[in-house]
């Protein structure tokens, strides 16, 4: 029933943006229409998740299909049930969101467009994860890919889009190339059969396993964003409407997860080594992403290097399942998995928060670059508040869901900490480099946050600032979903069973970590967080009541102007100053050359090293190269059939 | 008796991390002279009974590491007017970092090697091997001459301690070796040292770059 | 029952009412070597009694982050003191893995009083914030590892056990990493609650401090629960630091309380003494202090494995 149910959303996710475009031009009633047909997807896609995961979801749809290899396979196990509900839940969200964010009115030439793309690539993304058969796998992730490039392309007049675009397609088709040579080796180890099932033991050690696991962390790493396969992820999540970033950063990105959870748990024994490349990958994907959030002051682009961040939490984790699995200790890969795939949830919910959030504080200020705005707080009274949420959680901080998903795979890292042999050393390491990414995010999040909502408005435009109600609900619903899962984490439990269930790992999470005792302890914290708050402010209520228009304490400087505030950029330097040698941050500073100098100018940035310094450069000497080879076309017809007769010479000669 | 070794192994790479550390020139050489200090107490814990040579050997040791070569250290130091500070090539945090590492992996490395067995539970080997690491660090990294110096002192104290393992089996080599290897050191370093000082009347040896073609 | 009651309620007796003695204490040891007579050992209590009576004065840029921020800072540090054993005696709270908990707790309280720093609007605040989180970012793996150190050594998963007596099994075999990690914590202990070397509680130039100047801009009762919060932290990490230092558990249950409250005064003393005899780091060489912490501790935890 739920293979059945998936289709359903799907076909309606599909069709949801023909309405906008066969109607009138700006009608608003079909715009709403689509955003409905969309809604009503999701809540089919999320009744499909839900008996799924309760065990009712009945066998596989099975259809014949005329093409070789290809047959139309559907089911939803625990992991596919797992991936759909944040899909459905952001998209109908992000539905919602885009009728006030980016109306038909206001874009008359792109809304209708945005809109098919949208429902395409939430339908595209639906049966990536729940494709069993690899030829429907690679066609549903070829219709995202093209969906999410068309998506990126919206505002294609301004040329930093273009060149995002660019980017995006080409690293997405690398690494379709990289999986194409993965299902085939796939097929290959199956005796040519493209259904994906359980491989025999034995394989994982041989060169086309290990070539399977290489190729899977290079093409699904690619679309996940791991560091250094991250090259397209930040300027393709800044050029998109924030609701289309909500929805890559929240979901579409996590297919590359899916991907890798999917091909290596086909795997009954994977060797040590590729739960330790997981956990080494993901340490430096969650330290350096993070390192470069802080460098960024693009409030999108920042959000975009989080997503890296997370996504590196999230590789830490499968390396912990990986590990686990090789060793014969069932309870680190439970916690591992479990944990990931949390955090596949849990990011996805307060990414989709803080990108919506964002794309309100655009929406209302016109830019986005943190250092123009400031004292959004009482502009915005909602949008702030959940933003707030978002960034606790996202910093993994109790008692929001964040901490709940953090704390399994610190669970997990603790047992091989503290057993016998060296695989202590890599898991004390992988701990510790969590830790520090726990406490580079906060300061990240301190400064969006403070930059963006908190002080005086650094900058005319933020005064006109207001929002929208359409635009405030699925923020409040998404912050609700990340304090619920906060606070009672044993209610995703059979979730995650269930999900275990589907990577093959027979798994009680609630038995493996202490979920109750911590959904206990979440409340008490929540509670005793919100009684002392309360105490102090019923002792301040008089003074606030009674407060006088005063300043801040400005140390003496009668002067000071909303200008003079520490920037964005200014506070993350000590952070980038610990990361120089890896961020090499640019700057340009003013010189003073005598005691009265002229008007200055002072800039820094955080390019992305491997965009900028590595690839960038090589392919500018590789396009050189290529360009000696022109010699060879000279235009004259007689002499490409020359080239002719000497390849076939050559060829012949050859045989 | 190697309980008792361990900790002060402990410490002597401790000091390790406070010589790449410190940006203070006197701190690097009263440190490195620490370690040598210390070091002269290991050969009374890491022999079975006390004999009257190793008493020597460990006074012999104590006096020149900890006070005759840091002695001259800082009178050369306040003889030619430069820079207290360091001043290396790579920072000090990333010298940290490399020596830590440099570290671990001289443990990990060291519990692979085939040890005596009286040898291969404790700290003497990791020990001596990231002692020398971090002496060839500091040579390889830092600019001036007495920097150099400091260098070749740890890189010393980390050949002392190799010298340890072989104490019980021919002590009488072990501590002519280490005299000797004292003196050489303490020769090479004046030399050295007076070179650059007449030459140049500074000690920093990117100078001696200059004497090339 | 009784007894596992009774030790809990001096668990939260001690836990409320002693962190603003070690503050007197280390007034009084800083004075005692500069050869003042100084203020009473009780001055912070009468601090604080003064500030809860006093009204508040709030800048118009200040919205409710900034009334919110000290009560969660306070509540925070109270709450993680509820997963540290005092003495030999049981945690009130302990489960698998609470040790996170713990000190993600000390990180909600960061992120919210450098977020009450920017909420002010002022350049000075701002740059506190920046100090306090970068710095505090440092100190987590060093925290993180030293834990680890404790778990491997007891075998525990949790705070309470692993902190009950990691001496019990001979100093000679775990010593060095014990000291290791006990370098360490001193090193997080002085910079987490901002004393020098790290930081200078008493002075009032605003550009050289990072917790005092986060909180120029509060007053009256606010700024006393800051007080009280900051000094319930010192107490909670000393608590943490003290269990690597003393051999708990040799004498009987009263007496042990009398020794815990000694190792803390002591501890105090220690602090001032510190003070008073190093002068200020360098602001700049803060995080190379920090990383050393974070080194140390990674190296214990190598020695535990080897």
């Amino acid at each position: 029933m739920s293979a059945l149910l998936v289709v359903i959303a799907a076909a309606l996710s599909a069709v949801s943006g023909l309405p906008p475009l066969l109607a009138r031009k700006h009608s608003r009633g079909a715009d709403l229409f689509s955003a409905a047909l969309l809604v009503t997807g999701s809540l089919v896609g999320l009744a499909a998740v839900g008996t799924a995961v309760a065990g009712v979801g009945g066998p596989p749809l099975r259809l014949e299909w005329h093409l070789p290899g290809a047959l139309l396979e559907i089911a939803v196990d625990g992991l596919s049930a797992l991936f759909l509900l944040p899909l459905f839940v952001i998209s109908g969200l992000g539905a919602v969101y885009a009728t006030s964010y980016w109306p038909p009115l206001r874009h008359p030439r792109t809304a209708p467009l945005l809109r098919l793309f949208y429902g395409v690539t939430t339908s595209a993304i639906a049966i990536v994860f729940v494709a069993r058969n690899s030829i429907l796998f690679l066609m549903a992730w070829e219709v995202m890919a093209l969906g999410a490039f068309l998506m990126v392309l919206t505002e294609g007049r301004r040329r930093d889009v273009r060149q995002a675009g660019w980017i995006y397609i080409t690293a997405t088709h690398t690494g379709t190339l990289a999986l194409f040579a993965l299902f085939a080796i796939v097929a290959s180890l199956n005796e040519g059969s493209f259904h994906l099932g359980l491989l025999r033991a034995g394989l994982a050690s041989s060169p086309a396993g290990m070539a399977v696991f290489w190729l899977a962390l290079f093409g699904f790493g690619l679309k996940a964003g791991i560091m250094p396969m991250h090259i397209w992820l930040p300027g393709a999540h800044a050029a998109t409407p924030s609701h289309v970033s909500a929805l890559m950063s929240g979901v579409l990105i996590k297919t590359g997860i899916y991907g890798l959870v999917r091909i290596l748990s086909l795997f009954p024994d994977p060797p040590l080594l590729w739960g330790g490349v997981l956990l080494a990958f993901g340490a430096v994907s969650g330290v350096l992403g993070v390192a470069y959030a802080l460098g960024q002051h693009d409030l999108k682009k920042l959000l975009a290097y989080h997503s890296i961040e997370n996504i590196g939490i999230i590789t830490m984790g499968l390396g912990l399942w990986l590990g686990g699995r090789s060793l014969g200790e069932p309870v680190w890969a439970v916690l591992g998995l479990a944990g990931g795939l949390l955090h596949v949830v849990n990011h996805a919910f307060f990414k989709a928060l803080l990108f919506l959030g964002a794309g309100s504080v655009i929406h209302a200020t016109g830019t986005r670059e943190m250092d123009r705005m400031g004292g959004l707080l009482g502009r915005l009274p909602r949008t702030s508040s959940t933003f707030l949420v978002g960034a606790v959680a996202i910093c993994g901080l109790p008692p929001l869901n964040g901490f709940v998903s953090e704390f399994l795979i610190y669970l997990g890292l603790l047992r091989p900490a503290t057993s016998p042999g060296p695989v202590a050393i890599g898991a004390a390491g992988a701990a510790a480099a969590l830790a520090l990414i726990g406490g580079l995010a906060l300061s990240c999040f301190v400064k969006a946050f403070g930059t963006v909502f908190l002080g005086t408005p650094r900058d005319p435009a933020t005064f006109r600032a207001h929002e929208a109600s359409a635009m405030t609900l699925p923020l409040l619903i998404l912050s609700g979903l990340c304090v619920f899962v906060g606070l009672f984490p044993f209610a995703t439990a059979p979730l995650l069973n269930r999900a275990c269930l589907g990577a093959g790992l027979p798994a009680d999470v609630s038995r493996a970590a202490p979920l109750a005792t911590l959904s206990l302890v979440q409340i008490a914290i929540a509670a005793v967080l919100l009684g002392v708050s309360w105490l102090l402010a019923r002792r301040l209520r008089d003074d606030v009541a009674r407060r006088q228009p005063l300043p801040t304490w400005d140390c003496g400087y009668a002067a000071g102007t909303s200008r003079m505030q520490y920037t964005s950029s200014s506070f993350a330097s000590w952070s980038v100053d610990l990361f120089r040698w890896a961020l090499s941050p640019r700057e340009e500073k003013p010189r003073f050359p005598h005691p009265f100098p002229a008007k200055g100018h002072y800039e820094s940035h955080v390019p992305d090293a491997v965009l900028d310094r590595i690839l960038v450069p090589a392919f500018r000497r590789g396009g050189w190269l290529l360009s000696r080879a022109r010699v060879i076309q000279r235009g004259q017809m007689q002499l490409y059939l020359l080239y002719v007769v000497i390849i076939l010479l050559v060829l012949l000669w050859r045989v | 008796m190697t309980l008792f070794a361990d900790p002060v192994l402990v410490l002597v790479m401790l000091v390790n991390f406070v010589v790449l550390g410190t940006s203070r020139m006197r701190a690097t050489i009263r440190a490195s002279a620490a370690q040598g200090a210390i070091l002269a107490v290991l050969p009374l814990l890491v022999q079975q009974e006390v004999r009257w040579h190793i008493l020597v050997m460990a006074a012999g040791a104590a006096t020149l590491k900890g006070l005759v070569i840091p002695g001259l250290l800082q009178k050369a130091m306040r003889d030619v007017q430069i820079r207290h500070e360091v001043e290396p090539y790579v920072g000090f945090l990333a010298s940290l970092f490399i020596g830590a590492g440099g570290s671990g992996m001289a443990i990990l490395f060291s519990s692979k090697l085939p040890l005596a067995p009286e040898h291969a539970g404790g700290l003497l080997v990791p020990a001596a091997l990231s002692t020398v690491f971090t002496g060839f660090l500091i040579l390889v990294t830092r600019r001036k001459a007495i920097s150099q110096v400091v260098g070749y002192l740890v890189l010393e104290n980390g050949i002392f301690i190799f010298g340890l393992l072989l104490i019980d089996a021919m002590p009488f080599m072990v501590e002519i070796g280490v005299l000797l290897d004292l003196f050489v050191g303490i020769f090479v370093m004046g030399i050295i040292m007076n070179r650059i000082r007449e030459e140049f009347a500074s000690l920093d040896t990117e100078h001696l770059a200059e004497l090339r073609d | 029952m009784g007894t596992y009651l009774a030790s809990i309620a001096i668990h939260e007796i001690l836990l409320l009412f002693m962190p603003p003695l070690l503050l007197g204490v280390i007034n009084k040891t800083k004075a005692v070597f500069a050869g003042r007579t100084g203020p009473p050992l009780l001055q912070p209590y009468y601090d604080l009694a003064r500030l809860f009576r006093k009204g508040s004065v709030f800048s118009s840029t200040t919205t409710w982050v900034f009334r919110a921020a000290p009560a969660i800072g306070l509540a925070s540090g109270l709450l993680a003191a509820q997963f540290v054993p005092l003495g030999r005696h049981p945690a009130p709270v302990s489960f698998e893995g609470d040790l996170f908990l713990f000190v993600y707790l000390f990180g909600l309280a960061r992120f919210f009083t450098a977020t009450a720093a920017l909420d002010t609007g002022s350049a000075f605040e701002g740059m506190g914030a920046a100090r306090e989180v970068s710095f505090g970012s440092l100190a987590e793996p060093a925290l993180i590892l030293g834990l680890l150190v404790l778990a491997r050594l007891s075998g525990s998963l949790s705070l309470g056990p692993m902190l009950h007596d990691p001496w019990s099994a001979g100093w000679l075999t775990r010593g060095a990493s014990l000291v290791l990690v006990a370098a360490s914590w001193a090193i997080v202990l002085l910079a987490e609650n901002c004393r020098i070397p790290f930081d200078d509680p008493n002075t009032h130039l605003e550009l050289t401090m990072i917790h005092e100047v986060m909180v120029l801009d509060h007053s009256g009762p606010a700024f006393g629960v800051i007080l009280y919060g900051a000094s319930v932290k010192l107490f909670v990490l000393g608590a943490l630091l003290l269990h690597l230092l003393f051999p708990f558990g040799q004498l009987d249950p009263g007496l042990d309380w009398i020794g815990f409250v000694a190792g803390m005064v002591f501890l105090a003393i220690s602090v001032g003494v510190v003070e008073s005899i190093t002068a200020r780091l360098r602001l700049s060489r803060v995080p190379q202090l920090l990383v050393t912490a974070s080194v140390l501790s990674a190296f214990g935890m190598l020695l535990v494995v080897r």
